[in-house]
């Protein structure tokens, strides 16, 4: 256990760090963060104390490390430093041995196998093994790194202290690394404190966090106390979006660029969409933020080519997602850059309006066949039939992120009103379809023009969804029937 | 293991090659077999134990103490130009020695021992005014730095021991042979004076051979190993300063050795002090007896200072590793 109270010191007199506090437990692993220049370092020098402190303490299981012997310091509290150059070479093993130095007593040679057992584990946890008798300059800066922490690890201290621990390491070591101290921090009871320069990876790994500024902490807690759009940007002076990590429940940041690309700006027209038998396709100059349930590029994201393709009703592939993506390809379009959807409807009568509001236009794109109709609050088990209700809203202008959703629920809400207007059975149940088993829908935005934070039916974005998706679905319906009775 | 075992085993053969060439040849060639059956030539077993084996015994003392002092030094400051001589610290011993004969000092208690206790007291302030003045100037102690401050240190005690020279008028020839080394009409004497301060200079440093393979990686990783940085690095500049003046004292400045051993043998051996240290020690004991020889035998009659010949061998080595450091060092970065 670890615990800093009013900690105050730098080099000589001058305070670089002032009145920091904290406590990490055993087992617990903080993460300091701050922008160059806010005394990271330093703070860590003062922890393992190479810098005397001029006011405060830092104790390790109640006793001041000033009160340790240096050999028993190194027994409890082992450093990893940034990187440094050397003038002559070790081995790997050799260097790694090192580690065990606080452990060797008296005169002569007392290498134990618990130094040698120690060693040989902290190399295979680093992966560096293979390389133990290769001279440590000959390796590269990640290699080496691994070969530091490796010698850290075999001090067998209950505290480790890390400066930057993934510098110059691939995103595959990163990982690596840090899932090996976290396992050991856990397994060991260790208590790990180690400066990140990476925001999101300090916040993945840590159960703590501290963000300096300027010598003080600005905020220390949970990363989702941390981590914080208007905190990181106030300290690192620089614009952040703050966002949950996809599969664990950690924030993560992203970084917004203040270069401008020279967009071009872009105006989505219903003329623009080629509608031909084989699909509707609709080709943006700029990416479009987007969100929908197609078959390729489900999720979120931006695209540029949008595609409803038309497939045989009896259409059946065991990997659509792979033959869509090809099909694309072959039109000469790049799959990762294209919405895919598909129907059984005849595309060529799909109906693309454009409405305009007094913020911009929005267009709705509808192909619907309601040969499948289901009452969703009577759905039962039914096979999967391609015969579908495709439904894209495009719009002109900035949408926030619950305006999307706001967009997808108006959209829907419209659908099903469209489908009760058309009297559309559910053949199963006899009552009122509110949609297909397979119905997609795509909201995508130009996020340019106007902002537009809601989507709902009383804004007057959401009021053009409601009346185009519900005019778009009632013509596509009446054009489908009528094909049907052809 | 077995490398290691090799090592020992390679410079052991290469010391006692060394000390039967030594003891071996000369104006009057002897047959080794003097060696262990001294009845068999008397008068040749006379110059053997009398004249030659002194001699060999002193420049393999001298050799050692340089070399081992050289490799602390070298890890110490993590720099392989560092040597007794490039630090300025054997001129330093030098002042001292010269001193003494000078005013005639001699010190209570000390005898004969003042000669090399004062030359460990000129090496060791002069060892600290060179580490002090490097570090005034660079904290970083950049190895230029710290071979440029041990030349300014040099340039100046030299010139203070030529202002020595000429107010001594007299036996100026007999100073300056002795300033630029040599071991020769020593005799055992000389031996006896040198011995116990290499022996004690000699185990401080490889009871902290530890200690030195830590510091390769910087005072402040050293320290989060565990190492007492203050204590230790004290106790290694004493002890080198311990061996330099010791070395100094009985056989003026011999330049280079404290260089060309170490990086000769981490080339070879590798540069873990607890065998480096120790095998420096024997490799230095070797080159400087087969210097000697040389020294002696190359112009026989006149005899070549001892000096000359390490540092003929040892600049042409200094360039080397300066060279190979530069370029190392701009492709490492």
């Amino acid at each position: 256990m670890l615990e800093i109270t009013n900690l105050s010191g730098g080099y000589g007199e001058k305070n670089i760090i002032s009145d920091v506090s904290f406590r990490v437990e055993k087992g617990a692993m903080l993460g300091i963060l701050g922008p160059n220049g806010s005394g990271k370092s330093t703070l860590m020098k003062l922890i393992s104390g190479v810098l005397p402190a001029n006011v405060g303490s830092v104790k390790i299981s109640g006793r001041k490390i000033g009160d340790y012997p240096a050999k028993e310091l190194a027994r409890e509290m082992a450093v990893l430093p940034q990187l440094h150059v050397h003038a002559f070479s070790h081995t790997v093993r050799e260097t790694v041995s090192l580690g065990r130095y606080p452990h060797q007593q008296g005169w002569f040679s007392s290498w134990s196998t618990e130094d040698e057992d120690a060693v040989v584990e902290a190399m295979r946890l680093m992966d560096i093994l293979h390389y133990e008798k290769t001279q440590i300059d000959q390796l590269s800066g990640g290699e080496q790194q691994r070969v530091f922490v490796a010698q850290a690890l075999a001090q067998n201290a209950s505290i480790l202290l890390l400066d930057e621990p993934t510098n110059h390491l691939d995103i595959n070591h990163q990982k690596e690394l840090l899932d090996t101290i976290k396992k050991q921090a856990i397994e060991k009871d260790l208590t790990v404190v180690s400066i990140f320069h990476d925001i999101n990876l300090a916040a993945m790994y840590c159960d703590q966090l501290l963000l300096l500024d300027k010598g003080e902490v600005f905020q220390i807690g949970e990363p989702h106390e941390v981590i914080r759009e208007q905190d990181i940007e106030a300290v690192y002076q620089t614009r952040v979006i703050n966002h949950p990590h996809p599969e664990l429940p950690k924030p993560q940041i992203t970084l917004l660029p203040n270069v401008k690309r020279k967009t071009e700006i872009n105006n989505i027209k219903a003329e623009d969409f080629s509608i031909t038998a084989e699909r509707v396709l609709y080709r943006s100059r700029v990416p479009l933020k987007t969100v929908s349930s197609a078959v390729v590029n489900p999720g979120s994201g931006w695209y540029r080519n949008f595609m409803n393709r038309h497939v045989d009703a009896n259409y059946n592939v065991d990997d659509s997602v792979e033959e869509m993506k090809s099909y694309i390809e072959q039109k000469g379009i790049k799959s990762t850059d294209t919405i895919g959807m598909m129907t059984a409807v005849q595309t060529e009568h799909a109906i693309v309006k454009e409405y305009e509001g007094p913020f911009g236009t929005i267009i709705i794109a509808v192909t619907a066949g309601v040969g499948n109709g289901v009452d969703v609050s009577k759905a039962v088990e039914r096979t999967m039939q391609v015969g579908t209700i495709n439904t894209w809203i495009m719009v002109n202008g900035i949408l926030s992120e619950e305006a999307f959703i706001q967009a997808m629920i108006t959209a829907t809400e419209a659908k099903t009103k469209a489908l009760q207007h058309e009297q559309v059975l559910d053949p199963l149940t006899g009552t009122i379809a509110t949609g297909t088993s397979t119905d997609s829908c795509l909201v995508a935005a130009t996020q340019q023009g106007e902002q537009l934070p809601y989507a709902g039916p009383v804004t007057e974005v959401g009021k053009l969804i409601g009346l185009g998706v519900f005019e778009c679905t009632v013509e596509g319906i009446k054009l489908y029937r009528e094909a049907k009775r052809r | 293991m077995s490398k290691n075992l090799l090592a020992y085993i390679v410079s052991l053969l290469l010391l006692g090659g060394a000390i039967v060439l030594g003891v071996t040849i000369g104006t009057v060639t002897i047959s080794p077999v003097v060696l262990w059956n001294p009845a068999s030539d008397a008068a040749a077993a006379n110059i053997l134990w009398n004249i030659r084996m002194p001699r060999v015994v002193l420049a393999g003392l001298v050799g050692a103490a340089l070399a081992i002092a050289g490799a602390a030094f070298q890890g110490l400051l993590k720099n392989p130009l560092a040597d007794p001589y490039t630090l300025g610290v054997s001129s330093g011993a030098s002042v001292g020695a010269v001193m003494t004969l000078f005013f005639g000092i001699s010190l209570p208690f000390l005898g004969s021992f003042t000669l090399p206790v004062m030359s460990m007291a000129g090496a060791l302030m002069t060892m600290f005014l060179v580490m002090g003045f490097a570090k005034l100037v660079d904290r970083s102690m950049k190895m230029e730095t710290v071979i440029l401050t041990g030349i300014i240190f040099s340039s100046f005690l030299g010139s203070l021991i030529s202002l020595m020279i000429a107010l001594t008028g007299e036996e100026l020839r007999q100073i300056i042979g002795w300033l630029l080394g040599s071991v020769s009409m020593r005799g055992w004497p000389y031996v006896q004076m040198a011995l116990p301060f290499i022996i004690i200079g000699s185990f401080v440093l490889w009871l902290n051979r530890r200690e030195l393979n830590a510091m390769l990686f910087g005072e402040e990783r050293a320290q989060h190993l565990g190492v007492d940085v203050k204590k230790r690095k004290l106790a290694i500049l004493i002890g080198g300063s311990v061996l330099t003046g010791a070395a100094v004292a009985v056989s003026g400045t011999i330049g280079f050795v404290g260089l060309v051993v170490p990086h000769m043998t981490r080339l070879v051996w590798g540069s873990d002090h607890r065998h480096l240290l120790p095998l420096s020690f024997m490799n230095g004991a070797a080159l400087l007896i087969v210097c000697d020889l040389a020294a002696r035998t190359i112009i026989s009659p006149t005899e070549l200072p001892i000096g000359v010949i390490t540092a003929f061998i040892g600049a042409p080595v200094f360039a080397f590793i300066f060279f190979r450091q530069r370029k190392g060092g701009t492709s490492n970065a």
